[in-house]
């Protein structure tokens, strides 16, 4: 018995000493070969001769804007769908059976198959072109599971008392969600967040058939942008040589991500303390 | 019938109340029956409660009380499956109509609940909230109606510095009285009140009870309670609910005193004598 305790307990050490070390040299890798000759001129200049040389500027923008439409359609999006499932309806209502599967299915779909969806959807059927705007509605679309299902964990998850003793006040239902439901819903709504802007922000394929490659500053949404995921992409699969530029974009989409992060965090906790008091 | 159980019968002396000026009624409710899906709760309850008493509502676990008060706000309306039946007027306003503006019902009809539930804000804001959904916006008058309430309970001397500090670190018996000025904080006409004593220390629990009695003549209160002793205390008028084939129903309903001293029926004589239940 104690025999066996023992090796069970080496099994689950070497598992995640073995998750800790590979996440590890990866981060490590990038950092190491990104931040070999990094300058911040490298973030400010345009890129020369295809990306070997020069910068990102222009790339980090269409980045930023993509993830704006996307972000803008999707939270709107999300967290109706979610307070619709979870307060407006009851778990056998028809409607909403629906929706839950149509989300799971869409959860399921390969980011290349939105990617084809978008280009015929969004570019083609209605007009949008290769551009940052159908990018972002494509991404969209494939964070909207991600989003929805952890608002909905997170409502779920909100003792029924509030809803009741809110009610019981005679406070309405919209003012019950705005200062109650969704506050004690958002550490649950921000890891949806999260998820979803880390899924976006890495996404190559769907990017590819939609937003396209032209690496200038886009002059409007309706320009065509390259993000950061498809640079790094464009680098290292069809530029001979851009391998260094490669992985200085690519320690630039890590700083990106954890910024992102990290603002979008604590702006949401700012915005909810102000309205409940989380433990 | 009460002369075939008379050793059942408590022996304490009753604290003589008076009969809270002349009965008029405040609700009154005929006929009501509340089904959740296909089973009954509760069956054909008829009960009348006056202005400014207090009355108890006891019985069993599972016959419906709880259900019962929260036909009375019509809250019973946002538990799945339920569905209520029979009449209910609140002085002539008659509550079983969809069109009834349940807002400003539930306003004038507050509930207190079993286990304390103040918001997780601070105890400034749990009070001024609602009060701020109800419209009252200049933040002066909020301010006094805070204060006035949190005194009303006697807390204010408790949190007057610390009105910033969250509700939740507040002791269960403070939690509950907080909950109360919430709910008086908008100036109802009733209180319903779930055994709003049962998860709190004794102490607290006296605190609160006292409380209650305080508010007699002030608002109609409907208290549910299992402390007969509390009910024997506090409670003008007494309802008593058994269960009937699986569904609650009110076995008598009258004066404290009555109730206590003279039972018409046999099953609350010997629930009372605390043979049963």
């Amino acid at each position: 018995m104690f025999q066996r305790d023992r090796l069970f307990t080496l099994i689950v050490w070497s598992a995640a000493l073995l998750v800790v070390l590979i996440f590890a040299s990866f981060i490590g890798n990038i950092i190491y070969y990104g931040l070999k000759n990094f300058s911040f001129l490298y973030l400010w200049s345009n890129p020369i001769n295809t990306g070997r040389e020069g910068g990102i500027f222009p790339i980090i923008i269409s980045t930023l804007l993509i993830l704006l439409v996307c972000m803008t359609v999707a939270i709107p999006l999300s967290l109706c769908t979610a307070i619709f499932l979870t307060e407006f309806t009851s778990q056998e209502n028809i409607l909403a059976r629906f929706i839950r599967r149509s989300i799971d299915v869409l959860s399921g779909v390969p980011s290349i198959v939105f990617g084809l969806f978008g280009n015929a959807f969004f570019s083609v059927k209605l007009g949008l072109g290769f551009s940052i705007l159908s990018g972002g509605l494509t991404l969209a679309c494939m964070v909207l599971p991600i989003m929805i299902r952890l608002t909905q964990e997170g409502l779920r998850a909100v003792p029924p008392e509030y809803s009741l003793s809110g009610s019981a006040l005679g406070i309405s239902r919209s003012q019950i969600l705005l200062h109650l439901l969704l506050p004690a819903a958002a550490p649950s709504v921000i890891v949806g967040l999260v998820l979803g802007v880390g899924r976006a922000l890495a996404e190559t394929a769907a990017l590819v058939f939609t937003s396209g490659y032209v690496d200038r500053l886009p002059q409007s949404l309706w320009d065509s942008g390259r993000a950061l995921s498809v640079h790094i992409y464009d680098l290292s699969m069809n530029v001979p040589g851009g391998e260094t530029s490669a992985y200085k974009s690519a320690f630039t989409l890590l700083i990106l991500v954890f910024f992102i992060n990290s603002i979008t965090t604590q702006l949401t906790k700012l915005w909810l303390q102000k309205r409940i008091i989380l433990q | 019938m009460n002369k075939e159980l008379p050793e059942f019968y408590p022996s304490l002396p009753l604290k003589i109340r008076p009969d809270c000026c002349e009965p008029s009624p405040h609700f009154q409710i005929e006929n009501l029956s509340l089904k959740y899906g296909s089973k009954f709760a509760f069956r054909n309850i008829k009960l009348t409660l006056n202005r400014g008493c207090i009355t108890a509502l006891v019985g069993p676990s599972g016959c419906g009380k709880t259900s019962f008060l929260m036909c009375l706000n019509r809250l019973i309306e946002l538990i799945p499956g339920a569905s209520v039946t029979g009449e209910i007027f609140f002085d002539t306003q008659d509550l079983m109509k969809a069109k009834t503006p349940v807002i400003e019902l539930r306003r004038k009809v507050g509930m207190i609940f079993q286990k304390p539930n103040p918001f997780p804000q601070t105890i400034r804001k749990n009070i001024e909230f609602p009060l701020k959904e109800h419209g009252i916006l200049d933040p002066i008058k909020r301010r006094e109606i805070l204060e006035r309430a949190l005194t009303d309970v006697g807390l204010w001397q408790e949190v007057k510095d610390r009105l910033e500090a969250p509700a939740l670190t507040l002791s269960g018996g403070q939690q509950q009285r907080l909950c109360i000025a919430r709910a008086i904080a908008l100036e109802p006409e009733v209180l319903l009140m779930d055994e709003p004593c049962s998860s709190l220390d004794p102490i607290s629990s006296g605190v609160v009870e006292d409380l209650i009695a305080s508010l007699r003549q002030r608002f109609t209160v409907l208290i549910v309670t299992h402390n007969l002793a509390q009910a024997r205390r506090i409670a003008d008028y007494v309802a008593f609910f058994w269960l009937e084939d699986g569904a609650g129903s009110l076995i008598e309903s009258g004066p404290t005193k009555q109730i206590f001293n003279e039972p018409r029926h046999k099953l609350t004589a010997a629930y009372i004598g605390g043979l049963r239940g």
